[in-house]
């Protein structure tokens, strides 16, 4: 099977069974799991992180560096390199949130989020960008985040970059992603090679159901053992339930649920933990949920509002070729073309990449059943799979979606699709299709119950200028969560303040997606790292009575 | 959006009157788990049109394997979802919704393939969009139990994952 995997070189590889994690556990780094729990347990620390991906593991990185007792918070499992055989069978039920199936209320979008220790990090195809200029300066400018420039946020990203090793992807580009520049190229439109964040990378191609040998730079391997070594403690499978307050609107502890070893439903058993500051990490669902829960205040009605999902189209194109869409690194080629065609807060623009493909993933993506099904799963090795996300929450009404939650306190994510943008995702339809048949695809077919696909660009843009576009209809995915607890100018505007210091909750620092105030119209994960890593400097400094570091 | 929205509650509520019948007519304990396994296997037989195989034994097996899937993969959600599914199953299982919303007249082990996957076409497109996000959690739930499962993976070309060490 090697034959069928383009560009499987290795770089310079040390050890390729390391598992920073496992060893780390073995010498006696603490990590409790908390479905072994017997009985209710009290905890206390300097700081309690809720969530441990992109924002909560930087947090317990850079606050262990920092002296403090730090205790990180996890809702998922811990599996570590050594766990990760790329099954999905596997990976789905047990890193992801909801096996993979979370959906908005309507199950309109399908969401893709990491539930796991490393959170999405873990199981995130590892597309690194900083956030785009654009979206900084329309921080700055329309909701006057004047701190966020290019210039001030660039040491952060500088620093994150090195520490997790992004650095654009050296290596040929698989055939999937290798399709995209060709027939970007005889369109006109300019492609990119995008950075990743590994080190050793092997070329497999199966970073979403985590990486079997440790080379993507994810927390879980790199600050959630550094924050270990230092003498954090890590908490699995507990569910962060409620936020306690004092009279005075501090937090004075966390009240969490130990869930049950497969995951589904809590056990009897609590946990509280006191600390004098909490972060929250937990997710642009879960972070908004937990305060909802907690009954945080809220003068404003901001909470949970404005969600936004990077809504996606996906666009399926078949070679005479073979393309192995499953082999090698699954995102290295993306192009922005049409997110700068317009203006930020125009008609709403989109960012071009490929996915992975795998037979699970793939064959639920796919339209239609029956004999057309099986068809199309035949030509899976010819296959060649273009995505469109979609920015959203800039244009006045793309107003992203909102938090809330079900009787039984589970998030539920409402994200309604309107004109604005079917619009989009009408010209992202297009734009793919031009683009696959460019490239020399035989046959494109629209995600869309209402098409078998098109044999040539005519009849594409003739077809798809036809197609109804509406939910369930069109197939919608989502891999990135953002907003619901938006930093703001001022308290009339955001959840929290532009370091994350919720405005009026004197204790609690919001760390993670949820932070932002738009989509970033990219891939967010290194958005996280480096507002984590400027706004936890920030607050080690205030928690360690230090002088406040001169930043904008 | 589509024409007249039924909502989750309404879902409920249906799904709910249609347990509560079921209670009624005392067939709760023989109408449980073999039909729902009928009419799972015959869900996923139209579904899988194209791939099974017409050899009957190993027709029979994988799609025995494919119902324990689905069933493992419900076990793994979320507690909301459950329930749902719960739902949805058992608006299947019951004759009279099973002939009403479905239109599937035979009882599921007796059932037409043409008409389960009539059934199957009409909610995929139905304007009802309680009936496409049914017709969504068995697409998926039925295809995904199928091709997670390596000795499927042959017949679509896919070589399966690397040899690593």
């Amino acid at each position: 099977m090697t034959d069928t995997q383009p560009g499987r070189q290795r770089e310079a590889v040390s050890n390729p069974t390391r598992d920073p994690m496992r060893d780390g556990l073995a010498a006696g780094w603490k990590h409790i799991d908390a479905s072994r729990l017997q009985a209710d347990t009290m905890l206390e620390a300097d700081v309690v992180i809720i969530g441990s991906g992109a924002g909560g593991g930087i947090a317990a990185e850079l606050l262990s560096d920092a002296g403090l007792k730090v205790i990180l918070v996890e809702e998922g499992p811990l599996m570590t390199t050594s766990d990760f055989r790329m099954r999905e069978s596997e990976a789905y039920p047990q890193l992801y949130q909801e096996s993979a199936a979370r959906k908005t209320v309507d199950k309109a979008i399908t969401i893709l989020q990491g539930r796991c220790v490393g959170g999405s990090t873990t199981v995130n195809w590892t597309s690194s960008f900083r956030t785009p200029p654009t979206t900084l300066a329309y921080w700055q400018e329309a909701l006057g985040l004047r701190q966020l420039s290019v210039e001030s946020m660039a040491p952060w990203f500088a620093a994150m970059e090195d520490r997790l090793g992004v650095r654009p992807w050296p290596v040929e580009p698989n055939a999937n992603n290798g399709l995209l520049a060709q027939g970007a190229e005889k369109v006109g439109v300019p492609t990119h090679v995008i950075p990743r964040n590994v080190r050793g990378c092997w070329n497999l191609g199966y970073c979403g159901m985590g990486c079997p040998i440790g080379a993507k730079q994810s927390m879980l391997v790199t600050s959630i053992p550094a924050a270990l070594a230092r003498g954090a403690v890590l908490i699995s499978r507990l569910r962060a339930d409620r936020l306690i307050f004092s009279p005075q609107q501090r937090i004075v502890g966390l009240k969490g649920l130990a869930m049950q070893a497969d995951g589904v439903r809590p056990s009897r058993i609590n946990v509280r933990i006191r600390a004098r500051h909490f972060v929250l990490a937990g997710g642009a669902v879960g972070s908004p949920a937990l305060l909802l829960r907690s009954k945080a205040p809220d003068p404003h009605g901001l909470l949970g509002q404005r969600t936004f999902l990077h809504p996606t189209l996906v666009s399926a194109g078949v070679f005479s070729q073979r393309v192995d869409g499953y082999a090698g690194a699954p995102q290295t080629i993306y192009s922005d073309h049409y997110l700068e065609q317009f203006a930020v807060d125009g008609p709403l623009g989109f960012k071009l990449e490929t996915p992975p493909l795998h037979p699970v993933l793939y064959s639920t993506t796919l339209q239609g059943f029956g004999a057309q099904h099986a068809d199309k799963m035949r030509d899976f090795p010819h296959a060649q799979v273009l995505i469109a996300l979609v920015r959203d929450g800039f244009h006045p009404q793309s107003l992203g979606g909102r938090v809330r939650l079900r009787s039984d306190g589970s998030p539920a994510l409402d994200y309604p699709l309107n004109e604005v943008f079917w619009e989009a995702a009408r010209r992202a339809l297009l734009a793919m299709a031009e683009i696959q048949f460019a490239a020399g695809a035989k046959r494109v077919t629209p995600v869309h119950e209402g098409t078998l696909g098109y044999s040539s660009w005519a009849e594409a843009k003739r077809g798809i200028a036809d197609l109804p576009l509406k939910p369930l209809a069109c197939r919608i995915v989502s891999a990135h969560v953002m907003g619901g607890c938006a930093m703001g100018a001022t308290p009339e505007r955001g959840v929290v303040d532009p370091r994350g210091r919720h405005f009026q909750i004197e204790n609690l620092t919001v760390c993670d997606g949820s932070l932002f105030p738009t989509s970033i119209g990219a891939n967010p994960q290194l958005s996280i790292y480096g507002l984590a890593a400027r706004n936890i400097s920030l607050l080690a400094a205030e928690l360690q009575n230090r002088p406040a570091l001169a930043i904008p | 959006m589509t024409a007249p929205v039924i909502d989750r509650r309404t879902f409920l509520k249906t799904g709910f009157a249609g347990t509560l019948l079921l209670a009624c007519v005392g067939h709760v304990a023989a109408a449980s788990d073999d039909e729902e396994a009928s009419m799972l296997t015959a869900i996923s037989a139209a579904l899988l049109v194209g791939m099974l195989s017409g050899q009957p034994a190993a027709r029979t097996e994988a799609l025995s394997s494919t119902v324990a899937g689905v069933r493992q993969a419900v076990a793994g959600l979320p507690p909301h979802l459950q329930s749902e599914i719960a739902d949805l199953f058992s608006l299947l299982r019951f004759s009279l919704t099973r002939r009403f919303l479905a239109g599937v007249s035979a009882p599921w082990a007796e059932a037409r393939e043409e008409d389960v996957a009539a059934f199957l076409e009409s909610w995929r497109h139905s304007r009802f969009s309680l009936l496409q996000t049914a017709y969504g959690a068995l697409h998926d739930l039925v295809l995904g139990a199928w091709y997670a499962r390596p000795e499927h993976w042959a017949a679509i070309g896919y070589p399966g994952t690397p040899e690593v060490f």
